[in-house]
């Protein structure tokens, strides 16, 4: 068995979560500088310009991408040959609220019914899987309020097929417009029930911009949809333009005999993920 | 054809007036920031006809809750939040005066309703270049309810804020114009 201090995962999700919010990964970057070599917008490709910009002061000036710096998102692998000495969820918790204090991030969770702010960004949200090894695996998700409040999910009938799936998803897209602050990336989850097609949706997230499925099936499926909400025009910053978003990943996996889930998880162009191992 | 202004606040009917959805406008001046919390507390106030901690005939809005500011600076990352949260407040402001809001995202026909019959505007900011803007911003400070933290009512000095016109005050609409543009139906 290989004990990993619990101090250890304190100070990794610490940083991770400043880093995530202030360095834009390079696969976005890449891929907003690919997006305005095709954007047909001049307005568009403008805003696209100045989302690099933006990443490049942030960067360079220690300062948020975006003002929401979320809530915690964390995807975590424990491997079954590693413990933490200590509490597992509380290092976590810990290592968020002590990065949100010291990369003065923004403390962005409430109460649901009195809105009184927790002051540090907690309680976070653990999406926690036991895997083979001995290694743990984090990933930090900063994920903000506005592309979430337009994420959705439905129960389709199973008769509704790919044809409905795809129907929903740029409806979806189409009734966020500029809301979720466009160029996004489309999580969708396929499958598995109520809950876990949304975990599905956000974990296809994780997935590096550029980089194809590994599902060869769902490359197919990925790209007709990316085509479908591009033909929507809304364009980045819901301005108008041929760049709505920037790609379309799918997780699926087997559902109940009388279901097809399907969650639509939009993210913003603001993408920040990083993921640390220990 | 797409015009630039250069606007400073406090505005008045004359200079908003003028504007066209997709004009470019760059703000210098004062604008509050305020967001659901507080927007819900100054329409109580004025439901009982009592005094507000900011001035609103001719004022701007901002909704933006910035990240809080790292020493040596004036305010953190400071890019919209999404403006449909403020629509059930904002036609009661635009009564009372104010002249411009500034956020992301579309506002509902009440709110465009509102802003034609009280002449006043709603520009955008980039929304997610939370780092950009605050560029724009020279001073911050609370001015009311700092029990809200992020979300209390702000006092900010702006220059040259970068900001385009999404409704004008004849009712015309940027996204619903650009998204027609560049619509493909199957």
């Amino acid at each position: 068995m290989r004990t990993i201090p619990a101090q250890a995962v304190v100070e990794a999700v610490k940083v991770a979560s400043i880093q995530a919010n202030i360095e834009l990964g390079d696969d976005v970057i890449n891929a907003l500088k690919g997006a305005v070599e095709v954007e047909a917008s001049e307005v568009g490709r403008d805003i696209l310009k100045k989302l690099i910009e933006n990443a490049a002061i942030a960067r360079e000036e220690r300062i948020p991408i975006c003002q929401d710096t979320g809530v915690a998102v964390l995807f975590v692998e424990l491997g079954q040959g590693a413990t933490v000495s200590g509490d597992l969820y509380q290092a976590l918790e810990e290592g968020i609220r002590q990065g949100y204090k010291e990369g003065f991030l923004r403390k962005s969770v409430c109460d649901p019914l009195t809105r009184k702010n927790t002051g540090d960004n907690t309680p976070i949200i653990v999406h926690l899987d036991l895997v083979p090894g001995d290694r743990l695996r984090i990933w930090v998700v900063p994920k903000g309020g506005g592309s979430e409040n337009m994420s959705r999910l439905f129960m389709l009938t199973p008769a509704a097929g790919w044809d409905g799936i795809k129907e929903k998803v740029v409806q979806t897209v189409s009734d966020a417009g500029p809301n979720p602050c466009p160029p996004t990336i489309i999580g969708v989850g396929i499958g598995g029930n109520f809950e876990q097609s949304a975990i599905l949706a956000k974990k296809s997230l994780l997935r590096p911009l550029g980089t194809p499925n590994p599902d060869a099936r769902l490359i197919r499926m990925e790209a007709e949809l990316l085509t479908a909400v591009n033909q929507t025009g809304v364009g980045p910053q819901g301005l108008g333009g041929r760049v709505t978003s920037l790609a379309v990943h799918i997780l699926m996996m087997p559902c109940h005999i009388a279901s097809l889930p399907l969650a639509v998880n939009i993210q913003c162009h603001a993408s920040r993920h990083v993921e640390v191992v220990l | 054809m797409v015009k630039e202004f250069h606007l400073t606040t406090p505005l008045s009917e004359g200079d908003v007036v003028p504007l066209r959805a997709g004009d470019r406008v760059t703000l210098t001046g004062i604008v509050y920031t305020a967001r659901d919390a507080a927007h819900r507390r100054l329409i109580e106030l004025i439901d009982a006809k009592e005094d507000l901690p900011i001035p609103i005939e001719g004022q701007v809005i901002y909704y933006v809750g910035p990240s809080p500011a790292p020493p040596g600076r004036v305010i953190g990352a400071a890019g919209p939040t999404t403006s449909y949260r403020m629509d059930p407040f904002a036609p009661k402001l635009l009564e009372m005066g104010l002249k411009a809001m500034i956020g992301k995202g579309k506002r509902s026909k009440e709110v465009v309703d509102a802003m034609v019959r009280h002449k006043a505007v709603y520009l955008a900011a980039i929304g997610g270049a939370g780092a950009l803007m605050a560029k724009a911003v020279t001073a911050a400070r609370v001015v009311a309810y700092e029990d809200l933290g992020p979300e209390a009512i702000r006092e900010l000095s702006v220059e040259r804020l970068p900001l385009v016109v999404v409704n004008d005050i004849l009712g015309n609409d940027l996204y619903e114009e650009g998204r027609k543009q560049y619509r493909i139906t199957v």
